[in-house]
């Protein structure tokens, strides 16, 4: 082989630089996502097709004209489409139509895309995060302490409770991650124990003198003072803006960082990353500070963007749905963003479907949420129902088994 | 039972893994199936097996054209197929492993476990196989548990027998038993399917050799074609079995390792007081059949195990409590044994596996953030450097050839400065073209000083590269000898005779 005189000399740069850098920052190919855009747009397409036979199915007006569908069968299909129509045409408008139905999008995606972040950060070091949802509560409940006990000046105030949620959401990530880096207890389990746990704190707090809201017998608390909440432009609060820096951030460190390097190393192949000399335990600590902080993040869209006061019912499902957003994202921070912004735009364009002229029930957005979800986890399924060609790039996310 | 294969053709995509091959086995004949890994071999058996279906041509059995969808199908027509990694449940015994998908019983949903260790017996007996029925898998040799799958085939009737690179996990003694079962078996009319890619057993056992290169049957030769001749029809050019290497300019002792003791998570001694000493300059090959405490031992040289007694030093300095980074950074090089368990992340590029333990140090990192631009020319010139045949640095390794994947790792583990290099098989897997080149890299790093250490089950490679050779068996290494010891008695050795000269009275 003729290699071996010359590795002796070390190869001038010049020429193997021609070959190879060209494409400095080589752009992602079309190839290597595109498969995976198509399932997932097929995946949503697939969903609004069995959401328009419900939506068929619900009105009123369609099941009148179904004793007579063998004499007038147009009559079904008019009405039906009528329904189906006025329905979608209210999910559309109501969410992105206008100014103010995208500024509600925005705002209502913006904890979505947060707690989502963090269950990706988590899901790339190999972690599946289910305790969103309890960061999300801890970090609500250290931002609403901070926003409606302390006094600051304004701008310093909103700063710090900003991250006093950050720091809520980080300790109750952080103590699943010290768990599974110190002891091997799973993730998953320790997530939905301390998610219980949250809740109950939750409720612990508001029952006490500090948290309760002055004159009321209900399990709330005050909101924050207007020196601890976000500007606001209309009804578009700047948290919005910090969910996408967010983003951003998460994107860098993922893609740009040793860190991120080794979560990802981590993630990929454990023991790998620890023969090549990286400290295992502490990149699963890290990785569940980080998304629990995230999540900590999304709880401050609410108390501090939307006057959201502290009460058991405050985080909804927020945290259960990052998961999903996070999958349909494929854990990747421009893909879970993507993710974030359809569900919040399904949740408020759902309202307006149900003030439509076909008075769809909203549960049907929900519906839509978990046949998307279930199509982009069973790509197989699409492909075989749309005749699509296969491909080994899709493949959907997946967390390591109970082994891991 | 007279086996012929018509024009069989296998594509997965635009890719022919088997290209028109024609081959045909004769009854009571052993064929060999000769080729690199991933020449096309498997698929080809896989199709035979019914585990894949043809995309064209058919298959004959005496004449008569079959298809099978499954290795049900398979094995009712007489073939049956030992797997390299054997499809036995540890816990069962002989008997019940064999039984197993075909249970027999006595009414009533009891198990006739009495008729299928007579069975086992009775096989045993024809074919002098000398199975126990009643002993529990996971307790058996592996050799002898290879026994227990040939028994499973023939339990099922199997004409035609196909064995997988059965010798890949055997001793030198086991082997020569391996052989003198193939020899009953034809004997007594079985054909077998011998697939390897190591030349000496096809020389030894074949009837007939058939070559596979990129899919397709390149040529049939007899066993007395020579070894070159057919290194070069597998390969496709001439090939240097042998290490061109200057003798060893031997210095100072680098790694000293003393009574290492290493107790595994189930509470067994698997390395006992080993001790030994890696000089700079030379190559010491640690020698002895898989699961003898070789993983073990090179694991505590890097400190993914802690010993549990005795001291390692490097240069003097001692590294027993270190951990994998510390090692690292102390001048360690490391080839695990399994590169796709723990050498790289498949997942990962090949630009970022390139860096997987480099990332940290100043060249490639700038604080947190990674410097891309370093990380590609870093990958340019490996790639380059150690031909490394790959679509893109941007390709992940898991879509490279083993031989390629190895050479990543390789690659990467070159380029810091080293004291002390630990590969364990370092060509396990990998095709004859890269085997040559990675050798030819180990013994300039050794030439550059470096103290070598490595670790192989393979005989052929442990004389190909080593200066020393120190035998392990049963977690000690029972004796360390020069690479002019006869292999017959290396291989007594390995099967624990201790001491050369021991080895040397027992082959007298």
């Amino acid at each position: 082989m003729s290699t071996e005189t010359k590795t002796e000399t070390t190869p001038e740069p010049e020429e193997a630089q021609p070959v190879e850098a060209p494409t400095k920052r080589r752009p992602l190919r079309a190839d290597e996502w595109l498969p995976s855009v198509k399932t997932t747009i097929a995946a949503i397409l697939l969903a609004l097709v069995i959401g328009a036979v419900l939506i068929a199915f619900s009105s009123q007006d369609v099941i009148e004209t179904l004793p007579y569908f063998f004499s007038y069968p147009q009559d079904f299909f008019a009405e039906a489409g009528q329904a189906i129509g006025d329905s979608y045409w209210a999910l559309l408008t109501g969410s992105v139509g206008s100014g103010h139905a995208i500024a509600t999008t925005l705002v209502r995606s913006a904890p979505l895309i947060c707690a989502g972040l963090g269950v990706t950060m988590a899901f790339r070091a190999g972690l599946f995060n289910i305790g969103a949802q309890g960061q999300l509560l801890v970090g609500a409940l250290a931002a609403g302490y901070v926003g409606f006990t302390w006094d600051l000046p304004p701008g310093i105030h909103l700063l710090v409770a900003l991250v006093a949620g950050l720091l809520g959401g980080a300790v109750w990530g952080g103590i699943a991650g010290v768990l599974k880096a110190r002891t091997g207890a799973h993730e998953v389990i320790t997530t939905i124990m301390m998610n219980y746990l949250a809740a109950a704190l939750l409720i612990y707090c508001l029952g006490k003198n500090a948290f309760q809201r002055p004159g009321s017998d209900n399990t709330q608390s005050p909101p924050v003072f207007d020196s601890a909440t976000f500007p606001t432009v209309g009804n578009l609060h700047l948290g919005v803006l910090v969910a996408f820096l967010a983003a951003g951030l998460v994107w860098w460190i993922l893609n740009r960082s040793t860190l991120g390097f080794e979560m990802r190393a981590v993630g990929a192949n454990a023991d790998a990353s620890r023969t090549a000399g990286m400290n295992v335990p502490a990149v699963y600590t890290t990785a569940m500070i980080i998304a629990g902080a995230l999540a900590g993040l999304a709880a401050t869209m609410g108390i501090l963007g939307h006057h959201d006061s502290l009460s058991p019912t405050m985080a909804g499902t927020i945290g259960f749905d990052a998961i999903t957003v996070a999958l349909l994202g494929r854990a990747t921070p421009l893909g879970t963003v993507l993710a974030g912004l359809l569900f919040g735009a399904l949740s408020v364009g759902g309202v307006a479907m149900q003030a439509s002229a076909a008075a769809t029930p909203k549960e049907l957005t929900q519906i839509l949420q978990a046949l998307i979800v279930l199509f982009v986890a069973a790509p197989a399924l699409v492909q075989g129902m749309l005749r699509m060609k296969t491909t080994d790039e899709n493949k959907t996310v997946m967390a390591k088994g109970w082994g891991g | 039972m007279r086996l012929e294969i018509r024009g069989l053709t296998k594509r997965f995509g635009s890719f022919t893994a088997n290209d028109h091959v024609d081959l045909t086995i004769e009854p009571g004949e052993i064929h060999c199936l000769l080729g690199e890994n991933g020449a096309g071999k498997s698929t080809l058996m896989n199709m035979l097996y019914g585990l894949l279906e043809p995309t064209e041509g058919e298959m004959l059995l005496d004449g008569e054209p079959v298809r099978f969808g499954s290795p049900g199908d398979a094995i009712a027509a007489g073939i049956g197929m030992v797997h390299q990694h054997f499809m036995l449940v540890p816990v069962f015994t002989v008997a019940e492993n064999v039984m197993l998908g075909r249970e027999q019983t006595r009414g009533l949903g009891f198990l006739n476990r009495a008729a299928a260790a007579k069975l086992v017996r009775e096989l045993s007996t024809t074919y002098r196989l000398a199975v126990d029925p009643n002993a529990l898998v996971e307790e058996i040799p592996v050799g002898v548990q290879q026994r227990v799958e040939i028994i499973k085939a023939l339990a099922n009737h199997a004409k035609v027998l196909i064995l997988d690179e059965p010798t890949a996990v055997l001793t030198p003694q086991e082997i020569n038993e391996l052989m003198g079962i193939m020899r009953e078996l034809k004997k007594q009319g079985t054909s077998i399917i011998f697939i390897t890619h190591k030349l000496r057993e096809v020389k030894a056992i074949g009837d007939r050799i058939s070559v596979i290169r990129r899919g397709k049957v390149v040529g049939t030769a007899d066993p007395s074609a020579s070894e070159s001749e057919l290194a070069e029809m597998m390969v496709g050019r001439s090939v240097k079995l042998t290490v061109d290497k200057e003798p060893a300019k031997v210095g100072a002792p680098v790694l000293e390792v003393k009574d290492v003791t290493v107790v595994d998570p189930r509470g067994v001694q698997v390395v006992k007081d080993v001790s030994f000493e890696a000089r700079a300059g030379e190559v010491l090959g640690i020698a002895g059949v898989q699961g003898n405490g070789q993983t073990e031992l090179i694991k505590s040289l890097l400190g993914l195990v802690k010993p549990d007694a005795g001291e390692i030093t490097i240069d003097g300095k001692d590294i027993r409590k270190h951990g994998p980074r510390e090692s690292l950074a102390e001048g360690i090089g490391y080839i695990p044994e399994d590169r796709s368990h723990d050498g790289f992340v498949g997942a990962f590029t090949v630009r970022e596996n390139l860096v997987l333990d480099l990332y940290r140090n100043e060249e490639f990192s700038r604080g947190l953030a990674l410097r891309l631009d370093a990380l590609e020319e870093n990958a340019a010139r490996r790639i380059e450097e150690f031909d490394i045949r790959t679509e893109s640095m941007e390709s992940t390794v898991n879509s490279l050839s083993g031989g390629n994947q190895q050479k990543v790792v390789v690659a990467r583990e070159f380029s810091r400065p080293l004291k002390v290099l630990i590969a364990s098989q370092p060509t396990r897997g990998v095709d004859v073209g890269s085997i040559e080149f990675i050798h030819k890299r180990i013994i300039a790093e050794r030439d550059k000083g470096t103290a070598v250490v490595i670790v192989s089950t393979e005989l052929d490679e442990i004389f190909a590269l080593s200066d020393r050779i120190a035998v392990m068996y049963d977690g000690r290494i029972v004796g360390t000898v020069t690479p002019d010891i006869a292999r017959e008695d290396i291989g007594l050795m390995m099967a624990g005779a201790h001491g050369p000269a021991e080895a040397a009275e027992a082959t007298a």
